[in-house]
């Protein structure tokens, strides 16, 4: 189990947005979470790099293993954690400098100065994330200059440059054109044998097409968390069975 | 029947009518508030016109290239000798002094405020800069002459009127401008940088100064620039702990005359090519100004053109 999430509620405030959640993600699959708009999926995906610390009212009980440690408990240094759960955003989120320094900003916080290392790294990250060929000859070019799909492609790739274990993605796609996503799902379904992979959607086909379980959720519960197959083939709840045959959200 | 047509009729030709005179009240306001605009311009133009008039007839006798070059300002001597050399040289000393010290700290200042400060200690922060800016010049000539130049004279060496002490306080009278210029473009950068970076496992010092601040460096660049301008152009507190004294400074513990020093020194007593030459120095640091501004210009353009961060 790479991931363990028990009995988790999150609070906003006086506002609960996940309630008692349990979850177990398992290592080199994809997991998809899928659920209308509000529904705590996205809340759930940053709690588990604590990007939920940067919202000063958010406030967690339960418990979120990772790899058995408690993600939330005093030994765990937050700054590795992320570095080892590599998170790509809904909206491609490239920093404003070249394609070439934008990879090599991980490894390079990390400690990593050597040029023919960072050189070596910038490459193998761009091939992983199969981009390398489109931008090989651009890396000194600004990273706000290429597509949005290459963007995005662009921001897995540094996620990858740090050697993360998982990485978590927030509707990647949802900001881009069906032949980007297409080349984003081929991306993760290739990625998934050496990393786990946990990927928000508001797309269902999308959920269908890549993961292998997915978690349904609504008003910050899961409804149901199961094989996608099943899930999809054989809903047990009539909530999520609605859900997935579009009857609402 | 024929009444009632009137009345309507009456009732249209004093509608046209109000829309008539709303037209012409539109208009002449619009006119009013261009004459406004065009007086700042015109004040520009016709101090552009009468500084650099004034300062025609040194550059003629003497050359602008030897007044520029020339390191003896002696303009009682017979024949008198006009060169501002040691001044240019001065208020350059002074103003980089006064980057040393201000750009730094008002960075730092400016990440502070925008980044870490509690938002209850925030609009207290915000109102001691403002204050800060607000002080009179000659209010920071009596600080330095009280506590920096003092100092300087204690523990340092010389007698404290110095390249030093004017460098401090006008570093500290920069302050406001870089803080406040700085803050609001490390503001303006978008906070999805800054997620990007701490998602990769960087600490928020990290993702501010490898990421934030290279994203908000034309907007800095620029409040560095304004600072410059402030410095480079400030007179009354320069004037109070610089000594003065025209020589070129030797150490940043010497005394050092900056150009508008030597301008308001002068100006009570001077006539004739003597004044002129005065003018001729005002000439000369205006055109620092107009040069820092088009700098200023090409930044701005460049930051609009790399995509609106300023």
């Amino acid at each position: 189990m790479k991931i363990k999430v028990e009995d988790m509620n999150l609070y906003y405030d006086t506002f609960q947005a996940l309630i008692n959640v349990n979850l177990d993600v398992v290592e080199n699959e994809i997991t998809a979470f899928i659920g209308p708009s509000g529904c705590g999926k996205s809340t759930l995906l940053k709690s588990l790099n604590r990007m939920n610390d940067l919202v000063e009212s958010c406030r967690i009980t339960g418990k979120i293993l990772f790899d058995g440690e408690d993600i939330y408990g005093k030994k765990m240094n937050v700054n590795v954690l992320r570095k080892r759960m590599g998170m790509v955003f809904q909206k491609p989120n490239p920093f404003p400098m070249s394609v070439y320094d934008n990879i090599a900003y991980g490894p390079r916080t990390h400690g990593i100065k050597k040029k023919r290392e960072l050189d070596r790294i910038v490459e193998e990250s761009l091939k992983n994330a199969a981009i390398w060929d489109e931008l090989k000859d651009r890396l000194k070019k600004s990273a706000l200059a290429i597509s949005g799909g290459q963007q995005q492609r662009l921001c897995i790739a540094r996620a990858l440059a740090v050697k993360p274990e998982v990485i978590l993605l927030d509707e990647p796609t949802s900001a881009l054109d069906p032949i980007s996503t297409t080349k984003i799902e081929d991306l993760l379904t290739e990625l998934k044998d050496r990393y786990t992979i946990v990927i928000v959607t508001h797309n269902m086909g999308q959920a269908a097409r890549i993961s292998d379980k997915t978690a349904f959720f609504l008003h910050g519960e899961i409804v149901e968390f199961g094989k996608t197959i099943e899930l999809f083939s054989r809903p047990k709840d009539k909530k999520t069975e609605d859900y997935i045959t579009g009857r609402f959200g | 029947m024929t009444d009632a047509k009137e009345e309507k009729k009456d009732k249209t030709d004093n509608g046209e009518k109000e829309i008539r005179i709303a037209a012409i009240k539109e208009r002449g306001a619009e006119y009013f508030f261009l004459l406004c605009s065009l007086m700042s311009i015109g004040a520009v133009l016709l101090i552009c016109f009468f500084i650099f008039r004034g300062a025609w007839p040194t550059i003629k006798s003497v050359g602008l290239w030897h007044f520029l070059t020339f390191d003896k300002w002696k303009p009682t001597d017979v024949p008198p000798l006009f060169g501002i050399f040691n001044m240019i040289a001065g208020s350059v000393y002074v103003t980089l002094g006064a980057c040393v010290i201000g750009v730094p700290v008002g960075i730092f200042s400016a990440v502070y405020m925008a980044k870490y400060c509690p938002y209850r200690i925030y609009p207290v922060m915000t109102q001691f800069v403002s204050l800060l800016a607000g002080i009179p010049s000659i209010i920071y000539g009596f600080f330095g002459m009280m506590l920096i130049v003092p100092f300087i004279a204690e523990y340092m060496s010389g007698n404290g009127n110095s390249v030093l002490a004017a460098s401090v306080v006008l570093g500290i009278m920069i302050l406001p401008t870089v803080i406040k210029v700085s803050e609001v473009s490390i503001r303006a950068v978008p906070k999805a940088y800054f997620e990007g970076a701490l998602a990769l496992g960087a600490t928020k010092e990290q993702a501010i100064f490898f990421v934030g601040i290279p994203a908000a460096k034309s907007g800095i660049l620029a409040g560095i620039i304004l600072g410059i301008g402030r410095a480079i152009g400030e007179t009354m507190a320069v004037v109070m702990v610089a000594g003065n004294s025209n020589i070129l400074p030797k150490s940043v513990f010497k005394s050092v005359r900056t150009l508008t020093a030597n301008i308001v020194l002068e100006m009570g007593y001077a006539s004739d090519a003597h004044y002129d030459a005065i003018v001729a120095t005002g000439a000369v640091l205006f055109l620092f100004i107009l040069l820092l501004n088009m700098v200023l210009n090409f930044i701005n353009r460049d930051a609009n053109a790399a995509g609106g961060l300023s």
